[in-house]
């Protein structure tokens, strides 16, 4: 079932600014969810009209099915937590903690034990009665999360929420927002504008720029086949490339032909081609489907990140576990089904629709 | 080492100063309070302080009015620093509520006298109703509400600052748990700004708890206060002795107003 359903949201400024286009998109119950976009594409406001802070210019916002656009933020079952976790600074863990429990005024003897398992599900046991500035960022970051689960929200909204975490303790948290998510078995919204972090903790991603949807889908799927160059550059690195479609499963691109795994275009369309620089195997030239000179090659501990150059001045990004000699020619080989065709302004839905229909034709052939 | 001596000579103007002008009056007022006018040691002075009920009245006076001041001008200026934290030239505001505070005090106390005279602006509008005139100068309705034009800068400015440092995401927050407006206000609004409120009150209750010199032009005498009494004993009846008894009550009242307002709230432990 559908927890939340946004149906043509757009959001304009007073100063003319337009933050979001036409939105719409479907969020089911149980999920971890990623909005994921560069800074200004508007994954944040979505959040706040999920939330409820931000009232949509056009469009309806749903929550199980109700219409809850015009719903007071404190009456949503939805709960938040904040960019910097914008934690009551006066009370303590135990007093913040119980804020939304002592709003609706339980007794104190109810809220005591769900206070307690909150603290437990975040691995804070035994710091009710520390202060807000006694803690450390990951601890802080813990506190918000106990502060807006002890509420029973259906929906837990988190605005960037890992961004002020050193790299380690944002990968620890990355691990433990999942499994807290699991446990709970309610929908997490995640707003990141690291695409790594929405990758490794995800069940779909919605690609978001220029206040528009990209792309939607599970983290492999927006990986291998990214829509259009936007998602390509945007997620992970890339080697985009000008080709030429020649018919189905063949594609032109650096002045050769290639054998490759998409189809359902017209012939001779112009398309763009991706292709991961960990798809590229290093070999001899002879063996290689491309011949690139090395150019650079950094050292990044788990692998070389080697930039080469084709006869026609192409640049290839290359991630290889092992090193190569600079200035020699070197073959480039890979399969089929690294090259990714994109066509050019090619719509979600008739993206998926295309894939869809030469997919069941393999199936077929089957 | 030469470096750590021309630093401590930096301090040795303030320190020369707060030596000759505060701490050494300070003194001498304890010394007059402590003594008669043949300079004996004797507690006379405060016997007879605690026992006539007529200073005991002009305290609890001094503190009334002093109370009634900075709640009317907390009422006017919470409202007031708020709204200038969510206006686009705020910048703009807060000069024009400074502004005032560039004339002198004495101007605008002459410039009251005119206003609520019997034939002042005060008058004048009301007699536009066929009310009037009323005797608006020499009341207490007038001597608290030039006391409290006076002193509204003093408590818009800290209470705006404490207001603006609050993260305005920990108010959505708030109203994200389910907090109503109130809710908000009462739980996290008002505790978070208690610091600027806190040094608000301390500017002008302390202060008003002395004020004499618009008592006399405003309240015209019918308001009588610890200030207006120390004036009294020390140019009229030149009774200095008695004069500093009441400062030296003074002075005490104001730490303890300070204890009140700056205490720390003791937070009960949960056990889990």
């Amino acid at each position: 079932m559908n927890i939340i359903e946004l149906k043509h949201v757009n959001k304009r400024y007073d100063d003319g600014f337009v933050a979001l286009k036409d939105i719409n998109l479907k969020i089911e119950s149980g999920k971890f969810y990623s909005l994921l976009g560069p800074s200004g594409s508007g994954k944040s406001t979505i959040l706040r009209i999920i939330a409820g802070f931000s009232q949509p210019t056009e469009g309806r916002v749903f929550f199980a099915g109700k219409d809850i656009t015009d719903l007071d933020p404190a009456k949503r079952q939805i709960n938040t937590v904040f960019q910097n976790y914008a934690l009551f600074s006066h009370l303590n863990v135990f007093d913040n903690v119980a804020f939304g429990l002592k709003i609706k005024k339980r007794p104190l003897r109810e809220i005591k034990p769900i206070v307690k398992d909150a603290l437990k599900m975040v691995r804070l046991e035994g710091y009710a009665n520390r202060e807000i500035s006694e803690l450390s960022g990951g601890q802080q970051q813990r506190v918000a999360i106990a502060r807006a689960i002890v509420n029973e929200p259906k929906v837990l909204l988190l605005d960037e929420s890992l961004s002020a975490l050193d790299k380690r303790l944002r990968k620890e948290m990355q691990f433990e927002l999942r499994a807290i998510q699991k446990k709970l078995g309610i929908t997490f919204i995640f707003v990141t504008h690291d695409q790594e972090e929405a990758l490794s903790m995800s069940d779909e991603i919605f690609v978001l720029n220029n206040g528009r949807i990209e792309q939607n889908g599970s983290p492999i799927d927006i990986y291998d086949e990214p829509i259009n160059d936007f998602v390509a550059r945007f997620i992970g690195n890339s080697n985009i490339l000008p080709g030429r479609m020649i018919k189905d499963y063949e594609v032109e691109f650096a002045n050769q032909r290639f054998k490759c795994a998409d189809a359902g275009m017209k012939a001779n369309e112009k398309v763009e081609i991706v292709i991961r620089p960990e798809d590229l195997d290093i070999t001899s030239p002879e063996k290689g489907k491309l011949v690139v000179t090395a150019q650079t090659q950094l050292f990044l501990g788990d692998h070389f990140e080697i930039k080469a150059v084709d006869a026609d001045e192409n640049e290839w990004l290359i991630h290889s576990t092992n090193g190569c000699k600079l200035n020699q020619r070197i073959g480039l080989y890979f399969d089929p089904e690294d090259i990714h065709v994109m066509r050019l302004h090619e719509s979600q839905k008739d993206f998926n629709a295309r894939l869809e229909s030469y997919e069941d034709e393999e199936h077929d052939n089957d | 080492m030469t470096d750590k001596k021309t630093r401590t000579l930096f301090i040795v103007p303030y320190l020369l100063w707060i030596i000759l002008f505060v701490i050494l009056p300070m003194l001498l007022i304890l010394w007059y309070s402590l003594t008669d006018s043949s300079h004996h040691f004797t507690l006379n002075n405060f016997v007879q302080f605690f026992r006539n009920g007529i200073f005991l009245r002009m305290m609890l006076n001094s503190f009334w009015y002093a109370f009634l001041i900075t709640l009317v001008t907390l009422l006017i200026s919470y409202p007031a620093a708020y709204f200038l934290t969510r206006v686009k030239n705020s910048q703009i505001w807060l000069l024009l509520i400074i502004l005032p505070t560039w004339i002198n005090l004495l101007l605008k106390a002459y410039a009251f006298i005119g206003i609520f005279s019997n034939g002042g602006l005060f008058n004048q509008f009301l007699h536009l109703f066929g009310i009037g005139p009323v005797n608006f100068l020499f009341t207490d309705f007038a001597f608290i509400f030039v006391a409290t034009y006076i002193e509204i800068p003093f408590m818009i400015l800290p209470i705006y600052s404490a207001i603006k440092d609050i993260n305005p995401a920990v108010v959505q927050a708030s109203e994200d748990l389910g907090a109503s407006r109130w809710q908000t206000f009462k739980y996290i609004l008002w505790p978070l700004s208690w610091p600027g409120v806190e040094s608000g009150i301390q500017a002008i209750f302390i202060p008003s708890l002395s004020l004499f010199m618009l008592t006399r032009l405003i309240g015209g005498n019918r308001v009588i206060t610890l200030g207006t009494a120390i004036e009294e004993y020390f140019m009229t009846t030149m009774n200095w002795n008695m004069g500093a008894t009441i400062g030296v009550v003074l002075i005490f009242l104001m730490v303890v107003v300070m204890l009140i307002t700056g205490r720390k709230r003791r937070r009960k432990k949960v056990n889990l």
